[in-house]
């Protein structure tokens, strides 16, 4: 296997991983209602990156999975959710939120850095195909670091000092 | 000739016909109390409306200390002495009864009256001690966007500089707040483009999402008047409803809710494929172009046609419509405001203005429009979730030149974040990090999305709540400290209209009882904060309307929103005057961005822009390396799907929206008796598809039901899309047995109680049209039909059903030709 392999495979689990905890998110923090939706929106991203990177893969005759399923785990997710609403008053939460938000942030940083190494191989090695693949991923991924990151600065003043 | 009109059955009243580049004849309306005779007047005293965005002026009759009338004012451009029905009856109100006479304070559970002193020191003493124990962030400040501006501003300043809070924002949030962020995308800064004069000579208007009939009927009576003379414009209306527009548009596209931004993409790609493209206003004016071109790329008819559920050949005839004309008004309201993907829709309406080169010229520009009178004022002021002039609160310079202004050290104005938004503040006060909200001028417990959890977060023991209103609202009836406001007509303050037109309006009457302006509130309650400037005098050094304003023009001074060339006396001699208006443009500013973009640079600009899908905010660094010179941002979105879609429990879509006989949440227009007899319940209205499909008919009892919760009403079969159902938002529950929201006997009747908590990420905006739904029926009608209006777009589709709206002689007003002053006309040049 080589490094563009690694990398892809690398890539694709970073994603897969992405996709799940943004979903996972959304439904721990329904009560928080623009986290939820805008987390649910960018788990379509990364399930879009899953996708292309598993076809890309093949490409170089790897065979990586299918994006996790569109709908969050039944159990957990109905688990989940009907604990976020049982503390829908409670400030204590808002700590949980916040811890959140930054693995969030931490795991598509790494994707990003990822992204980055894959587009500067395919550079190198000339295919075209990958490169193009990176450079029409890679933004999303750093709209969703920015996305985490515009949340956390908007809403640690608050929450911090409320406790 | 006078002419007596029942305005309840003909809204807009009679027509002047009036040709292409021609002044709009004036015409003056008057409505006066039965048995009030003009000559019998005392005194005449000058006005705007607060009861819609339009800001017509008008004069309020007294005689002996009561108003007792309204009349149009001739020499304004706004509306040339024309009043809509709410302008002409809504003034009643302000008598009723049940107005609202002392403070109250809740004893016991109970709300019992007392003085101004008790009811100012429970709110003062709470506001210490939660500064003391928690600090500024637990104190949240909702408003309104109907106050004067004189108001906004001293509760901005006592808010950020006195309180220190982040939190304060108005219900404009419900209202513009869509419109004012898609400026600041595209232009750098809020601030309406286009004059209402643009009406006088557009060829082409497009109205998105923008019932104008209902909500400005006096600038529809304008474009009545335009259609019926020469050279009429031909209109293109977006609404899924059969609105009046619709039925005078020369291409009418009903879209599925949701889908604006897949429709404007294609709109953009015809734009871009035909190559109807003015690229040298391109080139010289924006940045961008190449990436809005390459997003719309794959965006064409077909690809929106499956989306929007609207076929591909209007889409195509829509994008010759205004993709050829020389002269294009585009305007903007609560269909894409309220909507899936709200900024980044509005922003795609800039968008082809731009790449049409459409703007700054009569006949050619853009009204992103508000839905509250003095909406423009709460943003300028800084009372909506932005900074005082329009100043960017990442940009350091800005806030120190706002310190100066207020002689505050810079760190005292919280700007280490964006303003809270209002949504977020309800967030913020349901998790209990803020304990004290005081609400002024506005009605949550109605007018907000998914009222089961407002009237939970209202009703929390922990959160103090004080209400500042005319009447015992929803919200009032659930808070700790009640305090009874004076309104329009009762005291004096200016007010700036969609198109950036400030009025005077003066106090022509006592207010009840010991009811006070808002600003006497607000003003009080700063004393007995005793809130300090740096120099250890006092915070807020002005004691009345002229002197606070007097204080706002040096916060606007320089500013996009200057009013250094206003004053109380000149607005009193001239009506109307749009602002920016200095020592360069005494007389105000018709249109922005005549020679350019004026305040996009980034040492100027209000902000640096946000991700139109995720919200996020971008920061100095990108905005300079994107837009270096200030020139107008082509922003791109991606279309995507709405956050709920109609499944098997709940099939329909459900849009909630305006009519033109009541105002908001109906406090007033409630109570004045001839628009209350016009529309007096809630109804629900269903394609005649739907409704044979389902065995349903006219005045049929149905439960409207959502994941949120449920509103009963009675049907009305229009020729409203399939698959959609509407519902007025303006009921609530004053005028039913259990007052503050549905009970045992009462049944939900406000649109909100269905509706989703969810906003657009850009603008914070909730939405209120992209909810889903179930129908079930409760009851069969008796024959009686639904409460709906017959002269709107609740007209039914088979003709007969129900009686025809009208007032009678109840509703009988002057209608009198006039001339118009030509000498203040902007228009025919
Ligand atoms: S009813 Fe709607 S449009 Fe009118 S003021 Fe309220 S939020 Fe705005």
């Amino acid at each position: 296997m080589n490094g563009i392999t690694l990398t892809l495979r690398t890539l694709h689990r970073g994603e897969r991983h992405l996709a799940h905890d943004l979903v996972t998110v959304a439904e721990r923090h329904r009560t928080e209602h623009e986290v939820h939706h805008v987390a649910t929106d960018l788990a379509v991203w990364s399930r879009e990156h899953v996708r292309r990177l598993a076809e890309a893969a093949a490409g170089h005759d790897v065979k990586l999975g299918d994006p996790p399923d569109h709908s969050p785990d039944g159990v957990f997710a109905t688990l989940r959710k009907k604990a976020s609403e049982a503390v829908v008053h409670r400030p204590e939460p808002g700590l949980l939120l916040l811890r959140d938000l930054r693995e969030l942030h931490v795991a598509a940083a790494e994707n990003s850095l990822h992204w980055e190494m894959l587009a500067q191989a395919a550079q190198a090695s000339r295919d075209s195909g990958l490169l193009e693949l990176a450079s029409s991923c890679h933004p999303q991924t750093l709209r969703q670091m920015r996305w985490t990151n515009t949340m956390i600065k908007n809403l640690s003043p608050q929450l911090l000092n409320s406790l | 000739m006078e002419d007596a009109t029942d305005r309840i059955a003909q809204p807009w009243g009679g027509r002047v016909p009036y040709g292409r580049h021609e002044t709009w004849p004036a015409r003056v309306d008057t409505f006066l109390a039965d048995g009030v005779e003009p000559e019998a007047v005392q005194r005449w005293v000058q006005s705007a409306s607060i009861l819609h965005s339009d800001g017509d002026a008008m004069d309020i009759a007294v005689t002996d200390g009561r108003m007792v009338g309204v009349r149009g004012r001739d020499v304004d451009r706004v509306n040339r002495g024309r009043l809509g029905p709410k302008d002409l009856f809504g003034w009643q109100a302000n008598a009723s009864r049940d107005r609202l006479t002392r403070p109250l304070v809740r004893r016991d559970g109970r709300l019992v009256e007392t003085d101004w002193d008790t009811a100012m020191d429970v709110v003062a003493a709470r506001s210490r001690e939660l500064l003391d124990r928690r600090g500024p962030g637990s104190i949240g400040f909702y408003t309104s966007g109907q106050l004067f501006l004189e108001e906004y501003y001293t509760l901005a300043v006592l808010a950020r500089a006195g309180i220190g809070t982040n939190h304060l924002d108005g219900n404009t949030r419900l209202c513009t707040a869509t419109a004012a962020e898609a400026l600041k995308e595209t232009f750098g800064c809020d601030g309406q483009p286009g004059s209402y004069d643009d009406f006088d000579h557009a060829d082409v208007i497009a109205l998105f999402g923008h019932n104008i009939a209902e909500t400005q009927p006096v600038q529809w009576m304008r474009l009545l008047d335009r259609m019926e003379g020469a050279d009429p414009p031909r209109l293109l209306c977006v609404d899924p409803r059969p609105t009046r527009v619709a039925q005078h548009a020369a291409v009418h596209l009903a879209p599925r809710g949701g889908t604006n931004v897949a429709l404007l993409n294609a709109l953009l790609h015809e734009t871009i494929r035909h190559d109807r493209i003015d690229r040298d206003f391109v080139d010289a004016h924006t940045v961008g172009f190449e990436e809005l071109a390459e997003r719309v790329a794959d965006c064409t008819p077909k690809w929106a046609a499956d989306i929007c559920d609207v076929p591909a050949a209007r889409i195509e005839e829509a994008a010759e419509l205004v993709g050829t004309t020389d002269a294009l008004v585009s305007t903007v309201l609560q269909g894409v405001y309220q909507s899936h993907q709200a900024t980044a829709a509005a922003v795609q309406i800039n968008n082809l203005h731009l790449i049409r080169g459409m703007l700054g010229r009569p006949g050619a520009g853009l009204l992103q429009m508000n839905g509250q009178p003095t909406a423009q004022n709460t943003r300028e002021c800084g009372a909506n979730g932005d900074l005082p002039g329009f100043r960017n609160w990442q940009n350091d310079t800005h806030v120190a030149d706002l310190a100066k202004v207020w002689n505050v050290e810079p760190e005292t104005i919280p700007h280490f974040a964006p303003p809270t938004h209002a949504m977020q503040m309800y967030r913020y006060a349901e998790q209990g990090s803020i304990r004290m909200l005081w609400i002024s001028g506005t009605n949550p417990a109605v007018s907000l999305p998914e009222l089961s959890r407002i009237r939970s977060i209202l009703t929390q023991e922990r959160l103090f709540t004080v209400v500042q209103d005319l009447f015992l609202t929803e919200t009032a009836q659930l808070a700790d400290v009640v305090l009874p406001a004076a309104t329009w007509g009762e005291k004096t303050g200016a007010l700036t209209n969609a198109d950036r037109t400030v009025h005077l309006s003066e106090k022509a009457v006592e207010p009840p009882g010991e009811a006070r302006p808002d600003l006497d509130i607000f003003l009080d309650y700063a004393r007995r904060m005793d809130f300090r400037d740096k120099d250890g005098g006092p915070l807020i050094t002005w004691d009345d309307p002229e002197s606070a304003f007097e204080a706002w023009k040096r916060c606007s001074a320089g500013r996009p929103c200057d009013y250094t060339g206003l004053s109380y006396a000149k607005l009193r001699d001239t009506s109307g005057i749009q602002w920016p208006c200095d020592e360069e443009s005494p007389e105000g500013t018709a249109r922005l961005y005549t020679d350019g973009i004026d305040w996009a640079h980034p040492d100027l600009c209000e902000s640096y822009g946000k991700d139109l899908e995720t919200g996020a905010s971008q920061e100095v660094v990108e905005y300079r390396s994107l837009n270096p010179d200030g020139k107008a941002v082509l922003k791109a979105a991606a279309y995507r799907p709405p956050h709920e879609e109609p499944d098997e429990e709940y099939p329909f879509q459900l849009t909630t929206g305006r009519t033109i006989y009541q105002f908001h949440t109906r406090t007033k227009t409630g109570r004045a008796p001839q628009l209350d007899a016009a529309a007096p319940d809630v109804w629900v209205e269903i394609s005649t598809a739907d409704a044979d499909r389902l065995g349903l008919g006219e005045g049929d009892l149905v439960d409207v039901t959502s994941r949120r919760g449920a509103l009963r009403g009675r049907l009305r079969p229009t020729g409203i899309r399939p698959g959609l159902l509407f519902v007025p938002f303006h009921y609530g529950y004053w005028d039913t047995d259990d007052g503050s929201g549905p009970g045992p006997d009462t049944p939900g009747r406000a649109a909100n109680e269905a509706t989703i908590t969810d906003w657009d990420p850009a603008s914070k905006q909730p939405l209120f049209k992209t909810a889903t739904a179930a129908l079930t029926l409760v009851e069969r009608g008796d024959g009686r039909p639904s409460p709906a209006p017959t002269t709107t777009a609740s007209a039914p589709a088979t003709a007969g059903v129900a009686r025809p709206t009208a007032g009678g002689p109840a509703a009988h007003t002057a209608q009198t030709p006039a001339e118009f002053p030509h000498g203040r006309e902007e228009g025919a040049q």
